[in-house]
């Protein structure tokens, strides 16, 4: 009797940890990826306004890839993914070399650049939605200062205001680089630098032949990061433009929820999240995949 | 060249570090000219905006932009002001980052701690779970919310963002713990200590940085999310959405001064977190995370 109790609880503490670990598992593994699986074959169905399972095969991806709405946010995607990610990298990186030459008041400017970072994005939307709006931002206090020819009507301008967005979204996220490669650097033996140092190398030497290839993890990390928000950027373009002026500036993640939510087509709503999954798995499963082998090792 | 310091060994002339500090300082009033804009702005009568200079201070200061962004103005159809949302957003925030934080700090402990086999395959799927674009789950979970009766609702909420915050939590504590000396867990057992005795009287009092990272993290996340918000909201908005509605209201005049108080109301709790616990999160973050 005694003896199977104890046997009981050994056999309780084995199982425990597992148990402790298996809601959580289940949980990921309905609401991720059995949810992932359900989109996927409504992708493949004639959903309206309520999923149902009709098969239609690949007709939705051919519609969808034949609506000029979706090959806006295709393009514009692009267009705004890549000078976000190289606008972001390459000012994080400045300011953090910058910021690393023993600056005085470092403590005081190092949280004005990354503050942005905790701020919503239709709050950064609604603060640069006004001040860029020519009839009260911007454009106007020029003119009030005197610069009567100043012009900047971006946001109002169906081929600009794609980079309105850019503006706004690198500002909330570019000291966050920053302190991604500010860490970085902070990483680095300064032994190298002084070697190199005694063996004649000029600054921008040392930047570019030692110190920014021993930065390559934070890079990979950044690009990683941004790419992933990009891809995702939903709240800014609401709040900043709502997708206009007309549909400039829809994005897959507005395309999606357009289509779903408010012009009851589910079924090209999903097969565009499908397409908006693929494209961040392409770029999420190696590196993890990376990432969690090197860690075994 | 005399002491050894923590920064680069670069030396810079005079020319180069005026350069630098110019720089650096242009950067500086970049990120602060949106919320220069929207303080300033939102304690000037609407006419001062209209018909005076954005960057200008108020000729007349006014707090009545901020009493109608929080009691009076107009979200959507009803004239109730932010309050009810922000009312919202809290009761939401509280338990999601509670919940999804002692989740995660259990599973952190028991993935590195109680290995198993095929632990590593377990972690990478939950990993992945948090790069998702949430446009491939919305269908299925409106569906499922549905069905449970929570669509709509706080409690809703709530179970969306604990469902999409654990991956996170067990990453932050994964990490965390697994610098942790397993040799003393070993002892303990030994001594005859259980799972959760463990747990509780080793592991738990040094958590205290990862957690701060974690429920810093949480917190933002949730309280800045606004697709899940406007897709699950239902009668029970969070902040994010009423603020979008009040800027985005096409009806009446455009109210810019109540625009810029409802933003920073919005900003608030988050900014307050930054500047209170700021410096924890970075440090936390260098303890456990980046040294995985």
């Amino acid at each position: 009797m005694a003896a199977s109790a104890a046997d009981f609880r050994t056999r309780l503490q084995d199982w425990l940890p597992k148990l402790v670990l298996a809601p959580s598992f289940a949980v990921t593994l309905l609401f991720v990826y059995g949810f992932i699986l359900f989109t996927v074959v409504l992708s493949f169905t004639g959903s309206k306004m309520l999923p149902r399972f009709d098969w239609v095969g690949f007709a939705n991806y051919e519609k969808l890839f034949a609506l000029p709405a979706w090959h806006t946010a295709i393009v514009n995607i692009a267009i705004f993914a890549t000078l976000y990610i190289v606008i972001c990298t390459v000012v994080g990186l400045m300011l953090a070399i910058f910021l690393d030459q023993k600056i005085r008041g470092e403590g005081v400017l190092r949280p004005i650049y990354l503050y942005p970072m905790a701020l919503s994005f239709i709050v950064t939307g609604t603060a640069w939605k006004w001040f860029l709006d020519p009839g009260i931002g911007l454009e106007r206090i020029m003119h009030q200062w005197g610069w009567e020819s100043f012009s900047f009507t971006w946001i109002k301008d169906g081929e600009m205001a794609l980079y309105t967005i850019v503006i706004a979204a690198v500002w909330q996220t570019s000291g966050f680089v920053m302190a991604m490669f500010l860490a970085g650097l902070r990483g680095i033996d300064n032994e190298i630098l002084k070697a190199a140092q005694i063996d004649g190398a000029s600054n921008w030497q040392l930047y570019r032949r030692i110190v920014i290839p021993l930065l390559r993890p934070a890079f990979l990390s950044a690009f990683v990061i941004l790419s992933h928000l990009a891809i995702k950027s939903y709240d800014l373009v609401i709040a900043l433009t709502g997708g206009g002026p007309g549909r400039a500036t829809e994005m897959p993640a507005t395309f999606m929820y357009s289509y779903t939510f408010t012009r009851n087509q589910m079924g090209i709503g999903a097969s565009s999240a499908v397409i908006m999954l693929m494209t961040i798995a392409a770029i999420m499963v190696p590196y993890l995949y990376a990432e969690l082998r090197e860690k075994k090792a | 060249m005399s002491a050894v310091s923590q920064d680069t060994a670069v030396s810079t002339g005079r020319v180069t570090r005026a350069f630098l500090y110019l720089v650096l300082l242009l950067f500086a009033l970049f990120y602060l000219l949106p919320l220069y804009v929207m303080a300033i702005n939102s304690v000037k009568p609407l006419d001062e905006i209209t018909g005076g200079n954005m960057m200008a201070l108020p000729s007349q200061w006014t707090l009545a932009p901020w009493r109608s962004a929080w009691s009076t103005a107009q979200i959507g159809v009803e004239p109730t002001g932010l309050r009810p949302y922000f009312l919202n957003s809290i009761l939401m925030v509280v338990p999601a980052v509670a919940i999804s934080t002692i989740i995660g700090a259990l599973n952190g402990y028991v993935l590195t701690k109680w290995r198993f086999r095929g632990d590593t395959w377990v972690f990478g799927l939950m990993l992945f779970s948090c790069f998702i674009p949430f446009q491939i789950v919305l269908i299925p979970m409106a569906v499922v919310l549905g069905k449970l009766g929570l669509a709509g609702s706080v409690p809703g909420l709530v179970l969306v963002h604990v469902v999409y915050g654990i991956g996170f939590t067990t990453l932050y504590f994964r990490n965390y713990y697994a610098s942790f000396p397993t040799e003393l867990v070993r002892a303990a057992m030994i001594d005859g200590a259980g799972f959760f005795a463990i747990f509780w009287r080793i592991l738990l009092p040094v958590s205290g940085p990862i957690a701060v990272v974690s429920v810093i993290w949480q917190f933002t996340n949730i309280w800045n999310d606004f697709l899940f918000g406007v897709s699950f909201g239902g009668t029970s908005q969070p902040m994010t959405v009423a603020l979008n509605n009040l800027v985005q209201s096409s009806t009446g005049v455009k109210e810019y001064n109540v625009h810029f108080a409802g933003a920073i109301l919005a900003a608030l709790p988050t900014l307050f977190v930054y500047i209170v616990a700021g410096r924890y999160f970075v440090r936390g973050l260098m303890a456990g995370s980046v040294k995985g």
